[in-house]
């Protein structure tokens, strides 16, 4: 570690703090000089407030995509590489809407197309979130109770969640090793053949699963048990001097009244996991096409196979259908009523 | 903020609060508590193992590093590892690279949010309602749809192989959650307390600082956490914005660091455990506030 190095990077970060700070104080004070001063408008003060940010989610978010709306429509690629300008036309990359048909004519990746990365892409997403809420409900409801050692379970199941993502990652992917990995191992041990985790595309894409499920239990878990805890213990006495079963309990009181916390969970794990490039990219070390899902695909496509211009208009393709996703289930569930009041 | 029937503010519920028995409201009964405990014991046993093993791995001696063997102490075990990670490789300046960079991080994004939530907690203005739905539509932006212009840009403005660019990057890409969890908090916060500052003479923004944010303590805390936690676990920023060696974040060098090293898989080990020592005692401590902070601001019932 040298000392170069170290001033370097504390020079390069302390310079973009002091940079940052400059620019919110100049626009605040630009603001406030146009809003309070010369326009005296009503709503001078919450525009001040949000500017900052307004202006950082423009440059760094909205920004982007509108750069990516109009690559979409280009031929961009490590060939016709550079600033494409206004769609693409004073270079002659202009393609229309080729790039949008072409998502679902021709493979996507090397073999691969559209239609088959969304079913494995629905697959994953459906079969991560199904085991994440039913495991985080059941473990949820083992804890969910007076008892010894309570605190140490929860810190020993909550791990996952704990560790540096692509530290698990890498501890699996060595884990999922055909000799020596663990898992193999202890197949052996049960007497079961080893299995090729990572070259076999069936074997692969449920490793993968293994893996997120792994991950992702813990924060289902402890969101569920947020919600039992908020239930309050009246209803189970008043439902248990009914002569209710606990069957019964569960179904009608247990249920209904973690709703409010589980539409919203199984809104962000459905995003989440829809959205996951880490898992599928970590655990697919040979590149095997039939374990990416959308939007791993997205990643090769740009930045390895260089083709700027096609893989712009998937991404827009694959954002869309997740938007209307989202609007439609919100939509369906009203989850995020009364969120704006 | 009407009929939200989730834990409303970040203190969780305390221990005493919680019921007595079972969450069926019975008493359990011997063997089903035996059960139960043999239950989570399996359960922790399967979240744990992995971690279990890195240690044993890490131990290793290093004509033994394929073994296949279970035990968490390894006949021969050495520290050797973690020496020769330690002082052979680049880790510590890896390390460096991403203390600095996600602290940079973490306070330009709470500084941004803190202020602006506060304009969507306490005004109505022109916009509010679209601004508080593009939030959360950013939410659903696949991260590989950004990366690509992002690269660009940041080699338009020369910003590639830079912390710069890697602090202006990450630090936006988690206000918008960072402001909806503020919002939410400061939504809990009774605005009389700042009306009755307003009273005794302070301006609007005087109350929100000497009221609210301090009130506010602990939400901060937590939208900090959050983001040192994304920033410090972000890869593929980095991955495409970095690519000279006394650069690399601790991700991406412990990345290549397998790639390279196929078989010293004692070393990986030994460096992981000493990355996320300080990250999981942190997470864990922190853990509570994070999850109410969650179900504070991103759950409305």
């Amino acid at each position: 570690m040298s000392l170069d190095a170290v001033a370097t990077a504390l020079g390069q970060v302390g310079l973009t703090l002091v940079a940052i700070a400059f620019m919110v104080a100049v626009l605040e004070g630009g603001l406030y000089l146009l809003l309070v001063r010369i326009l005296r408008y009503r709503n001078a003060v919450p525009i001040m407030l949000v500017a900052p940010a307004a202006v950082g989610l423009t440059v760094l978010i909205v920004y982007p995509l509108l750069w990516e709306l109009n690559v979409s429509f280009t031929k961009m690629s490590l060939r016709n590489f550079g600033d494409p300008g206004f769609l693409g036309l004073s270079r002659g990359w202009f393609v229309g809407f080729e790039n949008y048909t072409q998502v679902f004519k021709d493979p996507v990746l090397k073999l691969t197309g559209f239609w088959q990365l969304l079913g494995q892409t629905v697959l994953w997403t459906a079969s991560n979130v199904t085991l994440h809420v039913l495991g985080g409900l059941a473990l949820a409801l083992l804890l969910h109770r007076r008892m010894r050692g309570k605190g140490i379970y929860r810190a020993l199941i909550v791990l996952p969640w704990a560790i540096p993502q692509v530290i698990a990652l890498l501890v699996w992917r060595t884990e999922f090793n055909f000799e020596f990995g663990a898992v193999n191992q202890l197949l052996g041990l049960a007497g079961i053949e080893p299995v090729r985790w990572l070259s076999d595309p069936f074997w692969n894409f449920l490793a993968m699963i293994i893996t997120n499920v792994w991950l992702g239990i813990p924060f289902m878990m402890v969101i569920i048990l947020g919600g039992l805890q908020s239930i309050s213990a009246d209803y189970y006495e008043a439902a248990e001097m009914d002569g209710a079963s606990s069957s019964q309990a569960f179904r009608h009181i247990t249920l209904p009244l973690l709703r409010p916390v589980l539409t919203p969970a199984i809104i962000l794990g459905t995003v989440w996991t829809f959205n996951n490039i880490n898992v599928p990219f970590f655990i697919n070390p040979n590149e095997l096409e039939t374990s990416d899902i959308l939007v791993t695909a997205i990643f090769r496509q740009a930045f390895q196979y260089n083709r700027y211009g096609d893989a712009a208009a998937f991404a827009f393709v694959v954002f869309l259908l997740l938007l209307v996703f989202t609007i439609v289930y919100i939509r369906f569930t009203g989850s995020l009523k009364g969120a704006y009041e | 903020m009407s009929g939200s029937t989730v834990v409303p503010s970040i203190p969780v519920v305390k221990e005493a609060d919680r019921p007595a028995k079972g969450a069926g409201g019975r008493h359990d009964s011997r063997r089903k508590r035996a059960v139960i405990h043999l239950l989570l014991i399996v359960a922790a046993l399967v979240a744990a193992f992995p971690i279990i093993r890195v240690f044993g791995v890490a131990m290793r001696p290093g004509n033994r590093i394929l073994d296949s063997e279970f035990s968490i102490i390894p006949p021969g075990a050495t520290l050797d590892a973690f020496r020769s990670v330690l002082f052979e490789t680049d880790l510590p300046l890896w390390l460096f690279n991403s203390l600095v960079i996600t602290t940079g991080t973490a306070f330009v994004g709470l500084l941004i949010a803190a202020t602006s939530a506060y304009a969507f907690a306490r005004y109505r203005f022109p916009g509010r309602g679209l601004g508080l739905t593009m939030l959360l539509a950013t939410q659903l932006i696949p991260a590989a749809m950004l990366l690509v212009p992002l690269y660009i840009l940041a080699v338009q403005l020369k910003l590639t192989n830079s912390f710069v660019g890697m602090v202006i990057a990450l630090s936006v890409t988690s206000v918008p959650f960072s402001i909806w969890i503020l919002r939410g908090y400061y939504e809990t916060v009774p605005v009389e307390l700042e009306e009755a500052a307003q009273i005794d003479g302070c301006s609007k923004l005087e109350a929100f600082w000497r009221i609210l944010l301090p009130l506010s303590t602990p939400a901060l805390a937590i939208v900090f956490l959050f983001n040192f936690l994304a920033a410090w676990n972000d890869y593929f920023l980095a991955r495409i914005l970095l690519s000279k060696e006394p650069l690399l974040t601790w991700t991406l060098g412990l990345s290549r660091f397998q790639g390279q090293f196929q078989t010293q898989w004692n070393e990986l080990a030994a460096a992981s455990i000493m990355i996320s020592i300080p990250v999981v005692a942190l997470f864990l401590y922190s853990s509570k506030w994070l999850v109410s902070g969650v179900t504070a601001g991103g759950v409305k019932g």
